[in-house]
């Protein structure tokens, strides 16, 4: 689903409808005696209900904006509101309950615990928001079987394709059905048609309407499936429509 | 969460067996030269914990231990036995020879002189034979330790005839006693007879052996003794005390001893804390995840502390039982013979791995806090 694409040079206050809204965002890098600005005063709107995809270069900035965007990384300067909360005005253990609460994370390494079978990994934010380990297994259980793996819920990582791997990840995003799930790279690992099954995936799971999803990538193979792409370069949005821009 | 964190620590088998031998083998270490050590200095009051029924042990002023006594003459016996609040007082004559035995071999005893009467100053128990046999004539008693270092093929020692100092002595008991620090030959006779064996200088009386009037305690006894004699006096605890002091003073075994625990303890550091390091490097992905998805700093601190906890438990459990297995399979051993693990002992290896872990488990833990939610994404 599309809607209107918000114009994100617009500054001022942020839409009440915004999943995520950014305003003048900034961040700086101390490297020795030189400071290195990664990002330059971002203006941006993520609504709900989109695969909204962050394109760019390695260095433009890509990493930092998604680490800002998710209350992972401060911003050296400007605003940061998801679904209306300013987050990094929050303390520090709030600000992680509300990661908890509200974010899902789908990593390129996928990051999976080789010890736990494929359940409890998809299980960990239930076990730790306090859910029973047993009632956050069965909805881990659940959540897999949506992802087509029920049958592997008992496997350990090591003993899955990378495919599984990956959908175990994001069972881990969704099981704690959060309003926010943020995906690095998660096709980089995958050949083209593993790829586009994740993403075709990840449109059936991950995007709905009171859910926004932001993929970082730039994996050129998948930018057909994108609701709206924007483009960062060197710490800027160079470009925010549909398509990817000529010339990229 | 906590369960996450001992999955991921069993998990991976190498460093989980080698955090629990890490704190295994330091406990092992700790608790067991601690348990060598004390048995060891214990040794020092063996001779007064050999003769529990004497209240007070009195002796010339400047005699120190058991070993290191200077005789006095005849009459402090009665002087002492003048004194109010003494039920009985007999001597005790502790000095050093030389035996040959059957075979030829030459081997420095020590003698005990007991009261002729009562035999008060023999062990309680006797291994062989009984007290009664130093009536007959010539009759020493030899304790378990002296058989088996001058019978060392086995043979029993019952009516074996030794030369004492030039004097005929035959061996008509065994006594169970707690061997001296030396773990020296010690034969036992009657007082009479031991001034025979033990040629010397006019006074040769090392110690009287006191016992306390009902109702009077053995330190007031000890303080009118010395009041009334000018002699000095001690009660059982504090002469036994006296010989572990002696040992402690003017032996380099604590610091030898303290050296080796010191070592346990540096190994358990070394180990743990690399093994440790080495889980956690292992793992940051995965902490620096559950981090990103919203685990508290907190939360990964009692993680990181249950993992330490369970490696601890575990590996001090085996620790203290490898300490129990060694010591009762030397129990047999004459030089291990009454070795006990005082309960002290385990509780200071318990303390000391408690400091290992939270050394180790705090540097660790430094590593994961430190790490940021976003370098997940790098």
């Amino acid at each position: 689903m599309s809607g209107v694409l918000l114009d994100t040079s617009a500054i001022g206050g942020c839409n009440p409808a915004a999943a995520i809204c950014t305003r003048g965002v900034t961040r700086d890098f101390k490297a020795g005696q030189q400071t290195i600005t990664v990002l330059h005063g971002i203006d941006l709107d993520v609504r709900s209900g989109e695969l909204t995809y962050l394109v760019g270069e390695s260095g433009s900035g890509k990493t930092t904006l998604i680490s800002i965007m998710c209350g992972i990384l401060w911003p050296t300067l400007g605003e940061v509101k998801v679904f209306g909360t300013d987050i990094y005005s929050l303390g520090d253990t709030e600000l992680v309950e509300f990661r908890l609460k509200n974010i899902g994370f789908i990593f390129q390494q996928y990051n999976l615990i080789p010890s736990i079978d494929a359940a409890s990994n998809a299980a960990v934010p239930l076990i730790a928001q306090g859910v029973d380990r047993n009632e956050a297994r069965e909805r881990a259980v659940a959540m897999l079987e949506r992802l087509n793996i029920g049958n592997q819920a008992a496997k350990l990582p090591n003993q899955l394709s990378g495919g599984q791997q990956q959908r175990v990840a994001i069972a881990r995003a969704l099981v704690h059905e959060p309003r926010l799930v943020v995906c690095d790279e998660p096709t980089a690992a995958l050949d083209a048609a593993s790829g586009r099954r994740v993403m075709d995936l990840l449109r059936d799971v991950a995007v709905a309407a009171d859910r926004a999803c932001i993929i970082v990538t730039h994996d050129n193979r998948i930018f057909d499936l994108a609701d709206r792409i924007l483009v960062l370069e060197d710490g800027r949005i160079t470009h925010d429509g549909k398509h990817m821009p000529e010339g990229h | 969460m906590i369960w996450i964190a001992i999955r991921m620590l069993t998990g991976d088998g190498q460093k989980f067996y080698g955090l629990v031998f890490g704190i295994a083998f330091s406990t092992l270490l700790i608790t067991q030269q601690l348990t060598i050590f004390v048995n060891l200095i214990e040794r020092g009051a063996s001779s007064v914990y050999n003769v529990p029924t004497a209240d007070v042990w009195v002796m010339d002023e400047v005699s120190r231990t058991t070993d290191v006594n200077y005789p006095m003459a005849s009459t402090a016996l009665d002087r002492v036995r003048s004194v109010p609040g003494v039920e009985w007082a007999v001597p005790h004559l502790r000095a050093g020879a030389s035996v040959r035995s059957g075979d030829g071999d030459l081997e420095g005893v020590s003698i005990v002189g007991v009261d002729d009467a009562t035999l008060i100053g023999l062990p309680l128990r006797m291994v062989t034979g009984s007290a009664d046999v130093l009536s007959q004539p010539d009759s020493v008693i030899i304790d378990d330790v002296g058989v088996a270092r001058l019978f060392e093929d086995g043979r029993s020692p019952i009516e074996e005839r030794l030369e004492l100092n030039d004097q005929r002595a035959v061996i008509r008991a065994v006594a169970d006693a707690i061997p001296s620090f030396t773990s020296q030959v010690t034969l036992y006779t009657k007082y009479s007879q031991a001034l025979r064996y033990v040629p010397g200088t006019r006074n040769r009386l090392s110690f009287v052996l006191v016992g306390a009037s009902p109702g009077v305690t053995a330190g007031e006894l000890a303080t009118r003794i010395e009041a009334a004699t000018g002699l000095r006096a001690r009660t059982r605890d504090q002469f036994a005390r006296d010989g572990v002091d002696f040992i402690i003073q003017n032996t380099g075994i604590p610091l030898n001893f303290g050296i080796t625990v010191a070592l346990g303890f540096i190994v358990g550091v070394a180990i743990v804390g690399l093994t440790f390091s080495l889980f956690i490097r292992d793992n940051i992905k995965q902490f620096g995840a559950l981090k990103a998805i919203g685990v508290t700093n907190a939360k990964i601190g009692r993680m990181v502390a249950a993992q330490a906890g369970l490696v601890g438990l575990i590996g001090y459990g085996l620790g203290v039982v490898g300490t129990v297995l060694f010591i009762w399979s030397f129990s047999a051993n004459p030089t291990f013979k009454g070795f006990y693990i005082p309960w002290q002992i385990p509780l200071i290896s318990l303390v000391a791995v408690a400091l290992i872990l939270a050394l180790t488990g705090w540097l660790a833990l430094r590593n994961v806090l430190r790490t940021e939610p976003a370098s997940v994404f790098r």
